[in-house]
Order: C-alpha cells, then sequence, then structure tokens
C-alpha cells in the first residue's frame, strides 16, 4: 500500500515469506491487530489457507457458472473497481445492463416490440429477483383489495414443497402466508390441480418452478395456465403467476423452444433467472423481467434524476460491482442463441451419458427426468448392509467429488437422493469417470461389515463365532465390550445420519 | 469455452483477421434481442472493451465514497475465487471461516461487549442497503413482538431518522411498510438534530437511525446526545426505543481518527451498526457489514439454520448466491494493514481534505459547508449563486476529467446547493491541487461569460408583455430542474 509506512525496522523486501515471523504468528481471528504486514505475506498466508476449500470446479452440488473464458476474466477484471449504481459515471455499463435486459426479455417472448424496452432488472440472483417480483404482487393486490373495500392483511402465495428457500425468505420477511402443495413418491414437483384448489381471495400469485432444486423437474406450467384462467373466470380474483426459471429460463429456449411456459402464457406476469446458472456467469447475477408496466406498481419504483434524465431503479441492493453484469452481455454477445444452444445440448448429452452409465451398474434408480434442467438425481435401490446415499456421498469426497445427497421435500423425506448437475465444464470425460469411481465406491460399501441396531442384533454373529472358538467365558466379556462399543457407534451413526437429513434438505433448498 | 463446437470451416479465415479489419466492427452491436450467431471470443472483448471505454475513470469519480483501487495481491486473491459461490458454506468452509473472522474484527473494532475470543453476531452483506434492511427487519420483528405480548396493535411501525438520510432507508421504508419520520433540516443544520429526533419518537418507533458520516456532507451526528436524550425519554415512557447507527462511511473512520468519539455498541441504546466494506473499509463495490449488540438483539425467527454435522451455520442474509471475492479482499485489509495501517490511510485522507478545503476556501468565492470532523470529504457552495450555480461548475468541470457532483440539500434547505468532492485513499496531493487549479480555471471562465437565467429574461423581456407568462415559465422551469436535483447523492 503506498500510503502506509512498513511495518517494522527490518528489511522487510529481503525476508523471504517462509522466513518471516508472519508465518509462524496465527491469523488474527477476533480483532485487528496493531500493525501492518507486508503485501506478499498477507496475499500468501491468505491462499494458502484458502487452498483448503473445495475445488470450485468439482462440485457437482452447484448449478453455479465455475468457468469462463479468458477474454472474459479481463473484462471482469477491469471493470471490478466500477460501482455499478453509478449511473451518471458509466451510461455504458448501464446500457449493458439494460441491453441484457431487453435480450432475456424477448427469449422469454415478453409481449414487446422490436426495439420497445423491456421491464426488468439486473439483480445479485434469484434471491433479490424473486423479492422485488413478490414485491410487486404483493403492492398490485394489496391496492386492488384496497380499491375493493377488503381486507389486505393476509397476503399468501401458493407454490410446491420443492421450492427454494428463498421463497421460504420472502414469505418471512416480507410477512406473506406461504401455501405449500405437498409432494408425494413418485411425483416431486407442483401438482397444478392442487394448487390451483389452495388459490383463494388472499392468494397474491402462484409460483412455478422451471427446473425443480431436487431433480431438475420442469413444472406443468401450462397446465397451471390453463386451470387457472377457467378458476379466475369463476371467482373474478385475476391470481397471475410466476415463474421461477432460475435454472430453466436459459435452458428451456434454447433446446425446448416449443415448450409453452413464459409469457406466451397470458397469466405469467413476470419471470426471473439466475445469470450465474445456465446464463454461464460467475455468482452474482440474475434477472427478473415483468410482463408489461402494469405488472410493476410504480410506487416501488425510486426515480433518480441526474441532470435531467429519468433513471429509474427497483433493486434491494445499491452499490455492487459491475463485473457481472459485464459478463452476462459478454456470454449473450460471444455465444448468441447458437452458442447457448450447442452447450445447453452438451450438457444434456453428458447427463444421458452419466445416467447411462449408473443404470448399468444395475444399483441406482433415476428420479431425475430426461426432460428439464440437465440433472442426474439418483437413489440406491437397496440399502445393503444399512449404507445409505449419505455414505456414498461421504465417500465420494475422498476422490476429490463434491455430490450431495439429500432427502425429498415433504411428504417424501423418506426418499433420499444423490444429485449430479452437470454444468458447461461438466465434459463427457468427467462423467464417465465419475461413474468409475461411484462404482469403486459401491463395491467398498459392500465389502463393509453392515450396520447393527441399537438392540444389538449382530452381537449374536460374534457370539456364534467366539463359541466356534470354544472360548465361551472370554467370548461373554470380549462381547460384552464389543457390544458396547457397537452400540456407540451405532448411536454416533444414527446421529449423524438424523444431522445429515435435516441439513442436507435445508442444504438442498439452499441450492 | 472447451464444450462449444468447433468453428465450421468457411469462417475459420475469420480469426486470422486483425480484429477491426474484420466485419465485427463494422456490424452493429446487438442491443435489443440475442444474435443468432456465435463471434469468436477476442471480437466479442474487444467490441464490449471498446464501448466501455466511454464510461467514467473511476479513480476520477470524485461523487463516490466506493474504493476504485486496490494493491495487485489482493486483485490476484479476487480473481482467483471469482468462481466461488459464497453460499456453499460446506464446499468452502475456509472462506465462510474468513468471513466470521471480519464480522468479529469489525465487531471488536465497534466495542461490541464480547469477549475476547466470542463469536460476533453479525453478517457479511452486499453492501449497506442490505444491511440496513436486515437491521431494519430485526428491529421490526422486535417491536413486533413485543407489541403482540403488550396486546397492543402493531400495525403502524415508524423509523426517526434525519431528512439527510440516503435512500435505502426510504426503499426500506417502501418495502418493508414502515412509516418513515424524518426530521427536517435548517439551513447551518445538516444533519438530524437529536432533541427534535427525540420528540418524534412516539410507542409506534421501532428505532431512532443515526448517521455516522452524513452523505451531503460528511459530518458525524451526535450519537451521544441522542443517547442521553432517548434514555432519558425511555425512562419516562418505557418504550425501550433502541438505536440504529448508519456507519456506512464513518464506521471505518471514527475508530481510527477519533477513539475517543463514543458512537458504537459503548452507548447502550446502541443495538446494531452497519459499515460499508468498500467505503472506507477500502474494498471493491460489493460488501457492507452488520453488527448486532447482543443475540437478543435479532429475533431468532427472522435466522435460517443450516446444520453441518451438528455445528450451527445461521443465516440471516437477504441475497443467497453471490461472489466470494470481496469478502475475502475485506480480510485481506484487515490483516494487511491492521489497525496502524487504516490510521496512517485516514490521516492522510484527511490531511489531503484540509488541502483541498484551504485551496478552495482561498479564492474566496465559496463557502465550506462540510465540517473539519468527520468523512473526508469537501462540500462547498457558491457565496453569489445569482449570475452562476454549482451545476455549471460541476458541468464545466467534466471537461478537465474530473466528476464532481452538485445537489441541493434536502428538506427544508433544499435552497441551498453544492459541490462536493470526496477524499478517497487514492486521492492524493498532486491530485488535490491540480483539481483547485481547474477549479480555479472554471471559476474565471464562468466570470467571463454572461450567467444562463439573464440571458432568457433578455430575450423574454425584450418584447411585449404577452411573453411575460413565458418568462415565468421558463424561470418555474430552471427552478424546477434545480429542484429536482436532488440528493440523488449514495
Amino acid at each position: 500500500m503506498v500510503f502506509a509506512r512498513p511495518a517494522s525496522e527490518s528489511d522487510l523486501s529481503v525476508i523471504s515469506t517462509s522466513g518471516s515471523l508472519y508465518v509462524r504468528d496465527s491469523l488474527p481471528k477476533y480483532k485487528m491487530q496493531e500493525n501492518s504486514m507486508p503485501k506478499e505475506a498477507a496475499y500468501q498466508i491468505i491462499h494458502d489457507e484458502l487452498l483448503l476449500d473445495f475445488k470450485p470446479k468439482l462440485n457437482l452440488a452447484s448449478f453455479v457458472t465455475t468457468l469462463m473464458e479468458p477474454e472474459c476474466d479481463k473484462l471482469i477484471m477491469e471493470s471490478i473497481n466500477k460501482n455499478y449504481v453509478d449511473m451518471d459515471e458509466y451510461p455504458v455499463t448501464t446500457e449493458l445492463h439494460n441491453r441484457c435486459v431487453n435480450m432475456i426479455a424477448h427469449l422469454f417472448n415478453a409481449p414487446l416490440g422490436d426495439s420497445e424496452d423491456a421491464i426488468g432488472v439486473g439483480t445479485v440472483g434469484s434471491s433479490e429477483a424473486i423479492m422485488l417480483a413478490g414485491l410487486a404482487f404483493k403492492r398490485k393486490w394489496q391496492n386492488k383489495r384496497k380499491a375493493e373495500g377488503k381486507p389486505y392483511d393476509r397476503p399468501n402465495i401458493v407454490t410446491g414443497a420443492n421450492v427454494q428457500v428463498c421463497w421460504e425468505k420472502f414469505a418471512r420477511y416480507f410477512e406473506v402466508e406461504l401455501k405449500e402443495v405437498k409432494v408425494r413418491e413418485g411425483y416431486y414437483v407442483m401438482d397444478p390441480v392442487k394448487a390451483v384448489e389452495m388459490v383463494d381471495e388472499n392468494t397474491i400469485c402462484v409460483a412455478a418452478i422451471l427446473g425443480s432444486t431436487y431433480n431438475g423437474e420442469f413444472e406443468d406450467v401450462k397446465l397451471l395456465n390453463d386451470l387457472l384462467l377457467e378458476k379466475n373466470k369463476q371467482t373474478g380474483w385475476d391470481t397471475p403467476i410466476h415463474v421461477d426459471a432460475a435454472s430453466g429460463g436459459f435452458i428451456a429456449p434454447f433446446i425446448y423452444p416449443e415448450l409453452e411456459w413464459d409469457f406466451r402464457l397470458p397469466m405469467v406476469k413476470s419471470i426471473n433467472v439466475s445469470g450465474h446458472k445456465y446464463g454461464l456467469v460467475y455468482a452474482g447475477i440474475g434477472w427478473v423481467i415483468w410482463r408489461s408496466k402494469d405488472d410493476l406498481p410504480e410506487d416501488l419504483v425510486f426515480h433518480i434524476k441526474y441532470l435531467g434524465a429519468d433513471q429509474s431503479t427497483f433493486t434491494l441492493n445499491f452499490s455492487k460491482g459491475s463485473s457481472q453484469i459485464i459478463a452476462q452481455y459478454y456470454q449473450l454477445v460471444r455465444l448468441g442463441q447458437e452458442g447457448y444452444r450447442h452447450i445447453m445440448e452438451n450438457c444434456h448429452e453428458n447427463a444421458m451419458v452419466l445416467k447411462a452409465g449408473l443404470e448399468k451398474t444395475g444399483r441406482f434408480n433415476i428420479l431425475s427426468k430426461d426432460d428439464g434442467v440437465p440433472v442426474v438425481a439418483f437413489s440406491l435401490k437397496e440399502k445393503k448392509g444399512g449404507h445409505d446415499e449419505f455414505e456414498v456421498s461421504e465417500m465420494l469426497r475422498r476422490f476429490g467429488w463434491i455430490v450431495p445427497a439429500y432427502p425429498m421435500p415433504p411428504d417424501a423425506e423418506h426418499v433420499i437422493v444423490l444429485r449430479v448437475v452437470i454444468r458447461a465444464e461438466f465434459s463427457r470425460t468427467l462423467a464417465e469417470r465419475l461413474v468409475h469411481d461411484i462404482s469403486i465406491v459401491l463395491h467398498e460399501l459392500d465389502k463393509l461389515p453392515a450396520k447393527v441396531s441399537a438392540e444389538g442384533k449382530e452381537a449374536g454373529a460374534v457370539t456364534a463365532a467366539d463359541e466356534e472358538n470354544g472360548d465361551i467365558d472370554g467370548a461373554v466379556h470380549k462381547r460384552k465390550s464389543d457390544l458396547e462399543t457397537q452400540r456407540e457407534i451405532t448411536t454416533y451413526w444414527k446421529n449423524y445420519v438424523v444431522a445429515q437429513k435435516t441439513i442436507k434438505r435445508q442444504k438442498v433448498m439452499a441450492s | 469455452m472447451v464444450i462449444t463446437t468447433t468453428i465450421p470451416d468457411h469462417r475459420a479465415g475469420e480469426l486470422l483477421h486483425y480484429t477491426f479489419a474484420s466485419r465485427y466492427a463494422g456490424a452493429p452491436v446487438p442491443k435489443f434481442k440475442m444474435p443468432e450467431k456465435s463471434i469468436p471470443k477476442e471480437a466479442a472483448y474487444q467490441i464490449i472493451n471498446d464501448e466501455l471505454m466511454l464510461d467514467g475513470t473511476p479513480r476520477l469519480n470524485l461523487a463516490s465514497f466506493v474504493t476504485t483501487w486496490m494493491e495487485p495481491e489482493c486483485e490476484k486473491l479476487m480473481m482467483a475465487s471469482i468462481n466461488k459461490n459464497y453460499v456453499d458454506m460446506d464446499e468452502y468452509p475456509v472462506t465462510t471461516e474468513l468471513q466470521n473472522r471480519c464480522v468479529n474484527m469489525i465487531a471488536h473494532l465497534f466495542n461490541a461487549p464480547v469477549g475476547e475470543t466470542e463469536t460476533a453476531v453479525g453478517v457479511g452483506t452486499v453492501g449497506s442497503s442490505e444491511a440496513i434492511m436486515l437491521a431494519g427487519l430485526a428491529f421490526k420483528r422486535k417491536w413486533q413482538a413485543k407489541r403482540k405480548s403488550e396486546g397492543k396493535p402493531y400495525d403502524k411501525p415508524n423509523i426517526v431518522t434525519g431528512a439527510n438520510v440516503q435512500v435505502c432507508w426510504e426503499k426500506f421504508a417502501r418495502y418493508f411498510e414502515v412509516e418513515l419520520k424524518e426530521v427536517k433540516l435548517s439551513e447551518g443544520y445538516y444533519v438530524m438534530d437529536p432533541v427534535k429526533a427525540v420528540e418524534m419518537v412516539d410507542e409506534n418507533t421501532i428505532c431512532v437511525a443515526a448517521i455516522l458520516g452524513s452523505t451531503l456532507t460528511g459530518e458525524f451526528e451526535n450519537v451521544k446526545l441522542l443517547h442521553e436524550l432517548l434514555t432519558k425519554k425511555n425512562e419516562e415512557t418505557g418504550w425501550d426505543t433502541p438505536i440504529h447507527v448508519d456507519a456506512a462511511s464513518g464506521g471505518f473512520i471514527a475508530p481510527f481518527l477519533y477513539p475517543d468519539l463514543e458512537w458504537d455498541f459503548r452507548l447502550p441504546l446502541v443495538k446494531s451498526i452497519n459499515v460499508s466494506g468498500h467505503k472506507y473499509g477500502l474494498v471493491y463495490p460489493g460488501v457492507g457489514w452488520v453488527v448486532w449488540r447482543t443475540k437478543e438483539d435479532l429475533p431468532d425467527d427472522l435466522i435460517f439454520h443450516i446444520n453441518y454435522l451438528g455445528s450451527d451455520q445461521p443465516t440471516f442474509t437477504l441475497n443467497f448466491s453471490k461472489g466470494s471475492s470481496q469478502i475475502i479482499a475485506q480480510y485481506y485489509q484487515l490483516i494487511r494493514l491492521g489497525f496502524e495501517g487504516y490510521k496512517n490511510i485516514m490521516e492522510n485522507c484527511m490531511s489531503n481534505a484540509r488541502v483541498l478545503k484551504e485551496g478552495i476556501e482561498k479564492m474566496g468565492r465559496f463557502d465550506i459547508v462540510s465540517k473539519d470532523v468527520g468523512v473526508p470529504l469537501v462540500a462547498f457552495s457558491l457565496k453569489d449563486s445569482s449570475k452562476h450555480t454549482v451545476f455549471e461548475i460541476s458541468d464545466s468541470l467534466r471537461r478537465f476529467g474530473w466528476i464532481v457532483p452538485a445537489y441541493t440539500m434536502a428538506p427544508d434547505a433544499q435552497h441551498i446547493a453544492v459541490l462536493r468532492i470526496v477524499v478517497r485513499e487514492d486521492f492524493s496531493r498532486s491530485l488535490a491541487e491540480r483539481l483547485i487549479a481547474d477549479i480555479d480555471k472554471v471559476v474565471k471562465e464562468l466570470d467571463t461569460l454572461p450567467s444562463r437565467e439573464s440571458t432568457k429574461a433578455a430575450h423574454i423581456t425584450a418584447t411585449v408583455e404577452e411573453k411575460q407568462h413565458t418568462e415565468e415559465e421558463v424561470l418555474a422551469r430552471w427552478k424546477r430542474v434545480l429542484a429536482a436535483k436532488r440528493a440523488g447523492a449514495c
């Protein structure tokens, strides 16, 4: 730092980091220390500690992009010091943002003219996007109810139990009731029929997911639209739809263009998509698009006037980096529709290769569909010896793979799945390697002793073996301590599994 | 991208073309629809990079408090972690740990009542906006729970704050349905008056928000006085109204330059504080922090619990997936600089601000509106705005490359317009001297020009009376334009 004084008297430029004091002291964790340290030391020490993080590219739990082209990295680094919100100072960056909004709106068939500006905004992720969309629905519904002279203090949203955790956050923070349609074994997404049944006069919108987190499935938005249209005719409530296309929004338009899920359906009033999932940008960018100006209540929009020009803004965050927005524009322009299509087709192919490989082992049920987000969700046909999906997940970590295991949402929590997300950088080679490693893990698990129950059923086997050895008295002694140990291990293991179930359920909703 | 298809032969020749000789340099840039075809990555880079040249230069943007320069070592760390999704706590435990360390350090900096090795209650956010919304939510929920248990109505919460408050408080109020009760400013007093603020507190007040480092003038509000008055009122009313300190700018200045100033958790009614890591925390845009006094100040039902192997990771943020770079960069700065490093930098900033202020004063044409104690910035107004305005000065300075914004004050002082220069760490003395010279040039230049208003007026009164209403119209319009330049300051 050109402005700070040197930290000590000795000539720091000569001492190597490894020879310096800095590797002997533990890094500050609770309080800032008094003195500065050389930048090289600071870099090295932090860098080294970060080696213990797992490798982003082998993280098969996440949909979020982990690789971009070096040209894009360069653009990202060059704009890392631009505060996006300074629209007056960085008009080109703002313009690029607006172009992205337009392009994505057109991708979703928003009813716009060829050079008409779309209504939408870039956000930090789908969480912010969903909160903005939800806020718009809430305010619109409140205004309508006020005008009708009806109570407006109990708004609710109807959605599936497979919904991502940010909907729960929205509900809790913005005081909206969440009415969840439960899933069931074999049907792991929101049932449109049940959803429409749950709609009442306080429903601000029905949220459908294009690309369920649990198994990548696309919900049937068209059916939902048709049923809701009918109900609206009867009730006059005019309940709208929001599509959470966080994952699916950059997949469906390219490989399922005939699938009607977007603004082609009249009840769909807003859509969100994560730029950092299949939008192919690093973490930190999402988009929300509204059908038309009428779907975004004016009193939610803040107007900032800079030298006369009106810049309307509607976001929760204010200052933030510009890099991901520029990176999104880069991808849209660099790849174009054909580029995205090729990538999504490749992802789909690799998902099929993985799925076929897993099926060939004969040990797994596949719970994901062929169509949808390129995800392979699978569970064990049989938990041999009580070894389950959580153990498979743990053992795969040894090979460097992060493959999470989760229970399905209520009411199908007894079903545990392993889930592999196929991102753009997951090649066929990696798919084949993963199948190979999973086979090894299965073999190892088969060789492990079966897990004992707390009643110590397996203790019988020990006794028999000891009797065979003729060592009866000694066997009694041994049996006791074996039993105790086995009980200890079993209880620990049970607690671990139960803990895992709760963790992982929340985790999957978190991705 | 290794996965994309190879470019067919008839297009391969394009790879050899000099970028500006290729057809991409001549084709119109896509603005409304995604193009059908891909283009080479080099072309994509060049086209976007070239357009971006027309953006302002971040380091010459004197309107912003947000950091525009970091050391190359730190940039290296940032680039290396750009593909880490912060929210994957299980996959990136070290990154999560670094965030927790930052929270602890910042909490200690603010004298939070935590033990030496006790974990503080706080979280990293994308900026002070998110931090303020979280703090506000906590206050709202706590107040609602209290009112419910008392059997009283809880449908009309409000917050008391100064009219000089940053726009994110207005956002919080509008989006989370809380009434904003603003203490109006007056000429010469551009921050929240603690006496008036406490008067406005009623049973529906969820908290009083004080600013350490007002956006308009850099001034620190008198949190200690507010605290004393509020403690007294609470004794009388029993409402137990708390304080939140918006230390977005001041939080990384006061502890280093004014350690004896009592504004933080040393005052018992202060329950939460937010600070922008990307302002004087010296990190690139995209990180803020909010710290609560204790666990009790953060209602449990707002927290989502994610359990990993028994250990509890509570999370309370609005954003979910986001980059990790800025968090790692914040930790880098905290340990790289340490206390002495931050102190040296802030002292340099104050020194350069003083040089700037003296240079501007010497011209004899300006009144200095900012105080010496506070955020290192210089806000100044024209002694005589009859012929030319600060807005014209702001425009003219752009020609030299400087971005110096001009704003009107918040109500009820909106007739005062100021220019404001923020001194960040990368604003050296040589730049300060250069800026002074350029301001001087601009002022002298404007002296030679007729005023815009008098020109218009001359035109109009030269003709018949029927044009009088047009004159009024023009003046009214000009006034409206001036009034419209409200605190768009951030």
